[in-house]
């Protein structure tokens, strides 16, 4: 996008006449003011414009084909045992070495890369959109309903989330889905808070009551109205829920309630690893390197889609600098001046 | 004032109240027998212990006497460690994990508010682009992936601390530092962004206006009113690092009441999860009233009359 002068405006310097005389040729003014921008395609081209976010999505893009292509990549297959190629190092036929029942650790730990990064995405959403429903309703109607939900929320947030995980995981066993519904029931209290403030925020504003006076239904205000003001946010928050989702998973393998064998995740695979990680590091490592990739790559994302949103704040940090940088040079050159002088 | 206290003390006693009741009739949806779990031949026996201990009364029955007993801040005999009682189990081993929290929090919020303040008065600068860089980077690892590396590199290699258990001073700052980053990270990004908020009020522009230094400015003015949003906080804060990190004590071996939490859920310790839960509720519920009463000294204007 090349930058657009605003050559050729009336107001530019001071009226004249010719200013008050009929404009022959509209075409010529209104070609050169800054072509109007819808709003999420501004964003993505700023993003798109960020190196570092640019970054981000390439490595995940590149984690996440790996996760989906394996059972094509690789020979082996992630739950078939050799005790013939046991406890291998990493060489060409195993690029990440074999575990003590033989089987290829790249195969798992990408099946795991898979396990991990659906618990994390569907994990991460869940838990706020069931947030985002119960705030809404208390946010929107208040009164006695805001009341009661709002103290069963203080009351939910009380109870350390691991006891709800633990205690769904023991009821449930150990599966993705059950790691899901442990993060979902656990986890929707805080966006709920979150949610019911932002509808307080928006309900009195006037394109709301314009809605309503149009007649229009409080899951259409919410959804049409006030949702797409707030989408932003909720992206960004989503972003950093990620690696939440699946350091919970983590944290709930390394405790030995996580994914059961022969599943895996990354959690377990990191976990199980550290176990001989003097012995065999391979086995420690690479799982746990993917793990920090992926929550690396999301927190770049999250910040430079946060700088997307709202370029204010880059520029802002920007102008600080400059501000300092220029303090400093003009103190120095005062000085010198003054030293010139004496 | 009294009033409010009063009033914020009842709704307390409710909320302590409400998470008993919720996780008494939670823990007892849990499918199995806690003696059979133990002994799984053993039916006869299970029966006897069960009677012994009042479980083969009516729900309903067991619900009062429970409340009854938790009225004398009793709470009852743990199933699984015989002969010992939940309290004994809190005296013990709640201190451990207390002084880890406490040790943490002292570590990491000075450092990570002063890091915050610097990236904000020295805002686009290499220090803050670092402070950005450095939070992202060490929450972006498990915590028990660091504590291992941490423990091969500083326990195994230099030997400059012990790899694991929890016997003197020494041994407490490994899990200490790993417990803080995350604190240091979380303080200093919240921290950054009060002090900015706080630079775009009116009042800053008076105080500049007036000719005041920047020194100044920045510690009585903008420090002062940034570090009020960061207590209310507080209070959730130091109640889940009081409760601990259940995985940092395990991998460091740290006698503490995490490993508690878990094993009584597994082996349906009902009096012992229920113990924990409840006094981790009213730690939590302790905290906030506290944190919400200092709120009022410090900050006279959202002072309750």
């Amino acid at each position: 996008m090349e930058e657009i002068k605003l050559t050729g405006h009336p107001f530019d310097d001071g009226l004249t006449d010719d200013d008050f005389a009929p404009v022959p040729d509209r075409s010529a003014i209104v070609d050169s003011i800054r072509p109007s921008m819808r709003y999420w395609p501004e964003v993505g081209r700023r993003l798109m414009k960020n190196k570092v976010a640019v970054f981000s999505i390439l490595l995940l893009t590149v984690i996440v084909l790996m996760a989906i292509l394996v059972p094509i990549l690789s020979p082996y297959e992630y739950d078939a045992t050799s005790l013939m190629s046991a406890r291998k190092p990493p060489s060409w036929e195993h690029p990440f070495g074999t575990d003590k029942v033989g089987r290829d650790m790249f195969t798992r730990v990408f099946m795991g890369t898979r396990t991990s990064l659906i618990i994390g995405v569907v994990g991460a959403f869940l838990p706020f959109v069931l947030g985002m429903v119960i705030g809404a309703v208390s946010g929107w109607f208040g009164g006695k309903v805001d009341m009661i939900i709002m103290r069963v929320v203080d009351i939910m947030l009380c109870i350390p989330s691991m006891i709800y995980m633990i205690l769904i995981l023991v009821v449930l066993g150990g599966s993705p889905t059950s790691l899901i519904i442990a993060l979902a029931l656990s986890g929707w209290m805080g966006s709920a808070r979150s949610f019911r403030g932002r509808i307080l925020q928006f309900r009195n504003r006037e394109f709301v009551l314009a809605a309503t006076t149009l007649g229009a239904r409080p899951g259409r205000i919410i959804v049409r109205h006030i949702l797409p003001n707030i989408l932003g946010n909720m992206a960004v928050g989503l972003c950093s829920a990620i690696p939440g989702a699946i350091f919970a998973e983590a944290g709930m393998s390394y405790i030995g309630l996580g994914i059961s064998p022969p599943m895996t995740s990354l959690g377990q695979l990191s976990s199980d690893g550290m176990q001989v990680f003097l012995t065999q590091f391979y086995l420690f490592f690479f799982p746990s390197l993917i793990i920090c990739l992926i929550v690396f790559a999301l927190f770049l994302f999250g910040n430079a889609l946060r700088d997307a949103l709202d370029p204010k704040l880059r520029d802002e940090d920007y102008l600080a600098r400059m501000y300092r940088k220029t303090r400093r040079l003009t103190i120095r050159n005062t000085k010198k001046e003054a030293a010139a002088n004496e | 004032m009294t009033k409010y206290i009063l009033k914020r003390l009842l709704i307390s006693i409710l909320t302590i109240w409400a998470v008993a009741t919720v996780c008494f009739f939670l823990l007892r949806l849990l499918p199995g027998n806690p003696f059979i779990l133990q002994n799984p031949l053993d039916m006869k026996n299970a029966e006897k212990m069960m009677a012994f201990y009042g479980l083969d009364k009516p729900l309903w029955e067991q619900y009062v006497s429970y409340l009854q007993s938790l009225l004398r801040l009793d709470f009852g005999y743990s199933l699984t460690h015989v002969g010992r009682s939940v309290n004994d189990v809190i005296v013990q081993y709640f201190p451990i994990t207390a002084q880890l929290g406490i040790q943490a929090l002292l570590l990491g919020m000075p450092i990570g508010m002063a890091l915050g303040i610097v990236s904000a008065v020295r805002r686009g600068g290499a220090f803050d682009y670092g402070c950005q860089i450095g939070s992202v980077v060490s929450t972006s690892i498990p915590s028990f992936v660091l504590a291992a590396v941490m423990q091969l590199v500083f326990g195994v290699y230099l030997k400059w601390f012990p790899v694991s258990q929890w016997l003197s001073f020494r041994h407490t700052i490994l899990p200490t530092i790993i417990l803080s980053l995350g604190i240091i990270a979380g303080h200093c990004r919240s921290m950054r962004t009060l002090m900015l908020e706080v630079g775009r009020q009116d009042y800053l522009k008076t105080a500049k206006s007036k000719g005041i230094s920047n020194v100044r400015i920045v510690v009585f003015h903008q420090i002062r009113n940034a570090i009020l949003p960061m207590i209310t906080g507080l209070g959730m804060e130091i109640a889940s690092l009081l409760m601990g990190s259940y995985i940092i004590e395990k991998v460091f071996s740290i006698p503490g009441l995490g490993a508690y939490f878990v094993t009584s859920i597994t082996g349906l310790d009902y009096t012992m999860t229920m113990g924990l839960v409840v006094f981790q509720a009213a730690i939590v519920v302790f905290a906030n009233f506290v944190v919400d009463l200092l709120y009022g000294l410090i900050d006279p204007r959202v002072r309750i009359v």
